[in-house]
């Protein structure tokens, strides 16, 4: 799967167009041409919007991005892998799902909705059953808005990174920001975590390793509103096309924390608009991680999900339930340590990788 | 979203009457409900199953109980079990016969070990050991300088010859830390690894490798409170792979219901030692299993404040006092008579935080002065037991010369006497028309049961499920303070609010 992303045109430094895609697939357009592109590369639900069509003259200064490819195939592991299957007995299929983190409520629904299928087709088999099972899996987990909101040319694009502690949000913007610039963003990251030790030191090896650059504080334990703030304006001055900004990990039944959130995002929108509020949430989470969507949803407008250490045992359900009901898309995942463990959500994948 | 596991019991329990006897139907009701709740916690599906099964042999084979109705029955074996299991191994850190002790932390990618590291060193160190911390996480960026920096905060050494990020061997660091603690005198040695996965075979041989190579008096599992039902998976790869001899849980400060110590606990069979609930470095403390019980079931501590009350309010007296209020008899002396039987419950102040739902005045709960208790006190022994009676024979000559006795001003007195006379006019209204309902507790058999049933009190409709009914008049003396607490904080100075004189 891959999404196309518009970011500024820079001339000279344009070239990193080239080393954007593999498969050479990305083009500058101009603002009458359409999306010039080998259609495989594409698809269709996530085919970006010409943006701003009010305004020629900025749409000239865009240019295509297409992210390198990348899988989250190889950490989604079968739900069936302990307890296997039985196409007799689906009311079994709840406790799978429990203990896939889907919760009591999801799980039954999903096995009724399995079961009402499965009547109206006939299907009695395993494999019509699995694929009865993926297909409502799938099905709720599709959302229009999965891809990364980096395509209506309001540079710099803002993303804001948030979670609990623990949950791997330094890690993911090393990544995310790695997938960026070898897309030829141009990423800037804030190091707005000046709480925990020594988290502007790990954000720091990451934003190095990745070939972002990074806004530190300028003193320890600077408000991270400010450090935002300042990443924003920095970013701007030197005509970035992506932002970053890291935040401490906070639980979110924490108030004060709460509201310093709150406050970090209305300083960014002093200077830009903020273009994706990513909840980082650990694939090992119970049922609290909807009280955690709920919460940050609420106070930072969460637009999307991230999945991490889904490379382990856990199933990471919880997403079913926070899609269901917050409305909140999963948008990428995380496998494993590499740099390059990272991807886009796929449903498709996802649902048959949990069934098969 | 769904209501606690309380507000669902009273929902499973409104049709049936409350019975003296268990019936299996009853039991598989209650059951249903709890299971429910266990899951919702996050406690794994296959401990659930053995857990309710467990409380089903038990509660068939129980005797029944005369003060509790058949849901609070089950409730209370099901707390009761919880508690065993949870705390069924209960010990403290093993410390070496000959210095230095050695603790290894093992766990996953973010489950708080470093911090832990850094608290577990602070309270050592507060207790007279000398701790120094290891810094064997050479895999995530920065783990190293993390350390170093928690080390600074705390006032302890830290043992880093790696620069970590991938950089050093961590079986080596570990073991050069052991000889480097003997040469300095060392009394504690805490060794932070890398996160790992329990799937991740090189990483747990490694685990393995530094557990042999250090030969730990403890190796801690450390678990975020906040995991689901992978937790059993992780504990047992933990469990074999490594060898752990205790757990630590943390992130409790959150609102993860922590279903996993349970699930852990029972797995393993090993003693969960620690709980870890704030990001400052003493937020640390020894684990309390009644406690955990009490919030994995989601029941708050009602369980607690049912059984201190049950122990220590004698039942005579309290339906001797209802008939007085009913008769419009309540004097100052037993106004007296209730006090102590709430102090001998033990902090005011606990006992409200331990209702359901207190949390909300947390803050007119912090504000809440409980010195009132014995200035009050001792304003009403300084009156002479005629007084008591007849508080309407006190005239200015009495209130001055009890406001001496008592040490106190004679608009103190008067401010007393003002509230008695409201607290006692509300308990006569609320002695007539029944009280507010307790969230979870469907009336309490065999106590004060004149006052059961009726129609809500007049505080009911603002807070209907957290409202309060108790024939017991402590008890819901205890809860009308609250209530005035809460609702009026600034008015508590002038006395208005308050049935219980506890304001000012």
């Amino acid at each position: 799967m891959a999404f196309l992303f518009w970011k500024k045109k820079r001339g000279a430094e344009g070239e990193s167009v080239e080393q954007s895609a593999q498969n050479n697939s990305s083009v500058a357009i101009d603002a009458t041409s359409e999306i010039i592109s080998e259609p495989e590369t594409l698809t269709a639900p996530a085919k970006p919007e010409k943006p701003a069509a009010s305004n020629v003259e900025k749409q000239a200064q865009l240019e295509a991005v297409v992210l390198p490819k990348r899988s989250a195939k190889k950490g989604i592991r079968s739900l069936f892998s302990r307890i296997k299957f039985d196409p007799e007995n689906l009311d079994e299929l709840e406790d799978t799902l429990i203990q896939a983190d889907f919760g009591v409520d999801a799980a039954a629904a999903i096995v009724d909705e399995v079961k009402s299928r499965a009547k109206k087709s006939g299907a009695k088999s395993d494999k019509e059953l699995k694929e009865i099972l993926a297909g409502v899996i799938e099905q709720n987990l599709e959302h229009d808005a999965k891809a990364l909101n980096l395509s209506d040319g309001h540079t710099p694009y803002v993303v804001l990174v948030v979670g609990v502690n623990g949950v791997g949000k330094t890690t993911t913007i090393g990544k995310l920001s790695n997938w960026l610039v070898q897309g030829g963003f141009k990423v800037f990251i804030g190091a707005a975590d000046t709480f925990r030790a020594a988290a502007v030191d790990q954000v720091a090896t990451w934003a190095e390793r990745s070939g972002a650059t990074l806004v530190k504080p300028k003193q320890e334990g600077q408000d991270p509103a400010s450090v935002a703030f300042e990443t924003v304006d920095e970013a701007i001055k030197h005509d970035a096309d992506i932002v970053i900004i890291d935040t401490a990990g906070r639980l979110q039944n924490k108030a004060d924390l709460m509201n310093e959130l709150d406050k970090i995002r209305r300083v960014i929108e002093k200077q830009a608009q903020i273009s994706e509020v990513l909840l980082v949430l650990d694939a090992t989470t119970g049922q609290n991680g909807l009280a955690q969507a709920k919460a940050f949803a609420e106070v930072a407008k969460v637009t999307g999900v991230v999945l991490t250490k889904l490379d382990g045992t856990a199933k990471g359900g919880i997403v079913y339930s926070i899609q269901r009901q917050l409305g909140i898309p999963v948008k990428l995942v995380g496998v494993g340590e590499g740099i390059e463990d990272f991807a886009f959500f796929d449903a498709n994948e996802f649902a048959n990788g949990l069934v098969n | 979203m769904f209501g606690n596991l309380s507000d669902r019991l009273i929902e499973t329990f409104k049709n049936l009457r409350s019975k003296g006897k268990l019936s299996p139907a009853d039991i598989d009701a209650t059951l249903r409900e709890i299971r429910r709740a266990l899951l919702d916690a996050d406690v794994s599906l296959d401990v659930v199953k053995n857990f309710t099964t467990a409380v089903r042999d038990r509660a068939l084979g129980d005797e029944v109980s005369k003060a509790l109705n058949p849901a609070q029955q089950v409730v209370q074996i099901v707390n009761e079990e919880l508690v065993k299991i949870l705390g069924g191994e209960q010990r403290k850190l093993t410390f070496a016969k000959t210095a230095p002790t050695v603790i290894m932390l093992a766990g996953l990618q973010g489950s708080g070990k470093t911090t832990l590291a850094g608290k577990l060193a602070k309270w050592l160190k507060d207790q007279g050991q000398t701790p120094i911390l290891v810094a064997a996480d050479l895999q995530r960026p920065n783990a190293v300088n993390q350390l170093q920096v928690v080390g600074e905060r705390i006032d302890v050494p830290v043992f880093a010859p790696e620069p970590g990020n991938g950089v050093g061997n961590p079986v080596s660091v570990a073991k050069d830390s052991i000889k480097h603690a003997k040469q300095k005198m060392f009394s504690v040695v805490i060794v932070d690894t890398a996160g790992r996965l329990g799937i991740d075979e090189e990483l747990m041989n490694q685990a393995k490798d530094i557990r042999k190579a250090i030969d730990p008096d403890e190796v801690l599992f450390v678990i975020d409170s906040m995991i689901g039902q992978d937790a059993v998976n992780v504990a047992k790869a933990f469990d074999e792979g490594v060898g752990i001899t205790g757990v630590v849980l943390t992130k409790l400060d959150g609102d993860a219901r922590g279903g996993a110590a349970l699930s852990v606990a029972s797995v393993t069979g090993k003693p969960i030692l620690f709980a870890s609930n704030g990001e400052a470095m003493d937020a640390f403390e020894l684990f309390y299993p009644d406690r955990m019980a009490s919030r994995i079931l989601d029941m708050g501590d009602v369980l607690t404040l049912i059984e201190q009350t049950q122990k220590n309010f004698d039942e005579t007296e309290a339906r001797a006092l209802a008939d007085k209020m009913a008769k419009d008899a309540f004097t100052l002396e037993d106004f007296l008579d209730q006090m102590q039987q709430l102090k001998k419950m033990g902090s005011l102040k606990s006992m409200l935080a331990m209702m359901p739902g207190a949390g909300q005045m947390r803050q007119q709960l912090e504000n809440f002065d409980e010195k009132e208790i014995d200035r009050t006190e001792a304003i009403i022994r300084s009156m002479t037991p005629a007084e008591r009676r007849q508080p309407k024979i006190l005239n200015g000559s009495r209130r001055s010369r009890i406001a001496k006795g008592a040490g106190m001003t004679v608009t103190d007195v008067n401010s007393l006497v003002n509230r008695f006379e409201q607290a006692a006019k509300m308990m006569k209204t609320v002695a007539k028309g029944g009280v507010p309902q307790m969230p979870g507790m469907p009336g309490m058999p065999g106590m004060g049961g004149g006052f059961g049933g009726g129609r809500p009190g007049k505080s009911g409709k603002a807070k209907d499920k957290k409202g309060s009914k108790s024939g017991n008049p402590a008890k819901r003396a205890a809860e009308e303070a609250a209530r005035a607490l809460g609702q009026n904080p600034s008015e508590g100075s002038s006395g208005s609010g308050s049935a219980f004189g506890l304001g000012g």
